[in-house]
């Protein structure tokens, strides 16, 4: 059982670094420090840096919290620990 | 029928409605009052985290400051949603798991010590008074613009409606009228955005209208409003920074962990039935914030273009014979002369919605020049090229000021809307200000009554009788809160700057570490907790003054105003949680670890498994 908490643990962890670096780089990442250089490129009529900032990066958001969800559930089935 | 009554009646029956709800939800149980009796579905609560998270001034100001700062104002909307990622991932599921009604109980429990519990009560108070006085305030104003009563009354009202339903519902009572006054201040938000984008572009998605090109036009919208600001002195709408990109990055931070930090959101998360649904009620929290937050952007930037081209017909868009904004493609692709004499709004010729709100003095003229038109542009730009302009057209000066807040409370106006969508929007702001003090109440009581009464003086206290000092301070606090609200500290800009700062640099470290490192100890995690505290006071203390008295700044000391690399007092409790995490791990690492039974404890908080309905019980 020990064995398999520290697994669990691991992958757990091994999951949030995985979602954190996508969160750091669509919001800090492309919403700031790359977004002088994103705004040269255009996505419909928003330079791309200006649509992280204020409307990409919360889209993406949305989608690593399901993610997440979804994910998580099945390592907590794999690891046998999910409510019953 | 005229404004005035169908405001009464709008907002009459929106609290008809809160009221409703609270007598249906009356708390009759320590469980149902601190965590609505812990079975709340993930989306309902989702729709009350929403409400509960977007205030008055997500609702009033937001999109008026991000029409201001343009591209800058991304900080808020990144930092105002990135933080549920935090929530949901780092915080939430634990804290669910581990079952207890407050914050500050967990890490009393979890740091095996009353002091940590004592030390996180402060903390918790501290940030959550600070915050609703912002809120009460906003009450005031929002009632004594829509209702015509004065400022007072409407913070009397205010109180009894809060009084009505917190109260004797509370946290069940808070929930269902949160989810009630979610859909209005929803309703009340998008229903105007919808209309502006459909006149502007002809899309009626606000969130594509934007970066959409102008109707009838191949005009981008952001690339028209960005020509028009640069043209008359402004900075660039879509890149525009805030001080600096570094200041911009760590104010980002900053709002991303105070969010997650804030105990009545935390709380939110006690009232769902299991662990799973913690993690996904925070995903359905974000997707109703963001249909407000993805919507904001876009009445900024179409409500300064509005703006813009109501006092210079030379941006292209003309004010109807009915007095409504239409575009003109062929102005609109002429790029014609802004500085031209005839461009200027003549004064008498200001539309209607302009003198209603110059009478409430957030929108004024002067005619400088005297030639009976107004200008509005930038007279304190670095451009010579647009001082040569303004200069050679005889302009002597901006004659147009606007206060932030109009955007988005005139804006029915401006598009010229039917009366009842205005009522709404007095309806909604109302909702905005009074589902956020409700959640500040219930955590400011719980901690309180539950941490303070139950966890410290009065240990065995009988179950009835908690729940009965729960009422009596959520009372107490509703009354000192509109104490606060009626005479404000004079620091109401300042005090969510603080809230802020002291949920990010205090609470949120404390609690991660609580989760995430199974050796920190009670040394560490006090004195990092205490020292993530006093930096951030020390910091923002020295621009505004000792408790935010006038005159007691001492900005000398520190090396001038944003000394530590031109960070902004508002963004420094990111910097706070960086010393409280460096000094916890340092006091941890010279002090024993933390008992086996401590350790044994965070093991059971990181998985899912035999999650409990949530019950308060104290283990000390």
């Amino acid at each position: 059982m020990d064995n398999n908490s520290a697994a669990y643990w691991k992958a757990t962890l091994g999951l949030l670094t995985k979602i954190l670096v996508i969160w750091f780089a669509v919001s800090f990442g492309a919403g700031i420090i790359f977004a002088p250089a994103l705004n040269a490129i255009s996505l419909g009529g928003y330079p791309l840096g200006f649509w992280f900032a204020q409307q990409g990066s919360i889209y993406v958001f949305i989608a690593l919290i399901f993610y997440y969800a979804k994910a998580m559930g099945d390592i907590d089935r794999k690891f046998d620990v999910h409510e019953d | 029928m005229d404004l005035q009554t169908l405001t009464y009646l709008v907002v009459g029956a929106s609290f008809a409605l809160y009221i409703g709800i609270a007598i249906w939800a009356r708390a009759g149980s320590t469980s149902d009052f601190y965590v609505a009796g812990g079975g709340v579905h993930p989306v309902t609560n989702g729709m009350a985290t929403a409400a509960d998270w977007m205030s008055a001034a997500s609702f009033i100001s937001m999109a008026g400051l991000i029409s201001n700062m343009g591209y800058g104002g991304g900080l808020f909307l990144m930092g105002w949603t990135g933080g549920y990622v935090l929530l949901a991932m780092l915080l939430a599921p634990y804290l669910r798991k581990f079952g207890k009604f407050t914050v500050p109980q967990f890490i009393g429990d979890r740091f095996y010590s009353k002091t940590a519990s004592t030390v996180a009560v402060v903390c918790l108070l501290v940030a959550s008074i600070t915050y609703i006085i912002g809120q009460m305030t906003g009450v005031g104003v929002a009632f004594s613009r829509f209702l015509g009563v004065s400022s007072d009354t409407g913070i009397y009202i205010g109180m009894a409606i809060v009084f009505a339903y917190a109260v004797f519902g509370g946290m069940k009572g808070i929930t269902y009228t949160q989810v009630a006054q979610y859909i209005v201040l929803i309703l009340a938000y998008t229903i105007p955005a919808i209309f502006i984008s459909l006149q502007l572009t002809g899309n009626p998605l606000p969130q594509l209208g934007l970066g959409s090109d102008i109707a009838g036009t191949d005009v981008s919208l952001l690339d028209k409003l960005n020509m028009v600001v640069k043209d008359l002195g402004f900075s660039e709408y879509t890149s525009s920074v805030p001080e600096s990109y570094l200041n911009m990055f760590v104010y980002t931070m900053s709002l991303m962990i105070g969010t997650a930090g804030l105990p009545h959101v935390i709380m939110r998360f006690f009232t769902v039935p299991s662990v799973k649904d913690a993690r996904s009620s925070a995903g359905w929290a974000l997707v109703f914030i963001a249909i407000l937050y993805t919507t904001a952007p876009a009445v900024g930037a179409m409500a300064k273009l509005n703006l813009h081209a109501t006092v210079n017909s030379a941006v292209g868009l003309e004010t109807a014979a009915d007095g409504s904004m239409k575009v003109n493609p062929a102005t609109v692709k002429a790029n014609a002369d802004l500085f031209a004499p005839e461009a200027s709004l003549r004064y008498e010729d200001r539309p209607d919605w302009m003198k209603r709100w110059e009478k409430t003095g957030l929108l004024k003229f002067e005619d400088k020049n005297g030639d009976g038109r107004i200008q509005y542009y930038n007279d304190k730009t670095k451009s010579e090229a647009v001082k040569a302009k303004a200069e050679a057209a005889g302009w002597k000066g901006n004659e147009l000021t606007v206060n932030a807040d109009i955007i988005v409370l005139a804006n029915p106006e401006i598009a010229l809307l039917p009366n009842w969508v205005i009522a709404l929007v007095a309806a909604g702001g109302l909702a905005a200000a009074l589902s956020t003090a409700a959640g500040l109440l219930m955590a400011i009581s719980a901690a309180v009554s539950h941490d303070l009464i139950k966890g410290v003086f009065v240990p065995n206290i009988s179950e009835k009788g908690e729940l009965m000092a729960g009422k009596i301070s959520m009372a107490i606090a509703i009354v000192i809160a509109g104490y606060l609200g009626l005479n404000p500290p004079g620091f109401a800009a300042g005090t969510v700057a603080l809230a802020f700062g002291i949920a990010a640099s205090s609470l949120f470290p404390a609690i991660m570490m609580g989760i995430f490192s199974k050796k920190m100890n009670k040394e560490g995690a006090i004195a990092g907790m205490l020292a993530g505290l006093f930096v951030t006071l020390f910091y923002v203390f020295a621009h505004k003054g000792i408790f935010f008295i006038k005159g007691t700044e001492y900005l000398g000391l520190i090396g001038g105003a944003n000394s530590f690399f031109g960070i902004t007092p508002e963004a420094f409790g990111a910097i706070g949680a960086l010393v409280n995490f460096a000094v916890a791990f340092v006091v941890d690492k010279v002090t024993k670890e933390p008992p086996e039974h401590i350790q044994a404890l965070v093991e059971s908080v990181r998985i899912p498994r035999g999650a409990k309905a949530v019950d308060g019980s104290h283990v000390h």
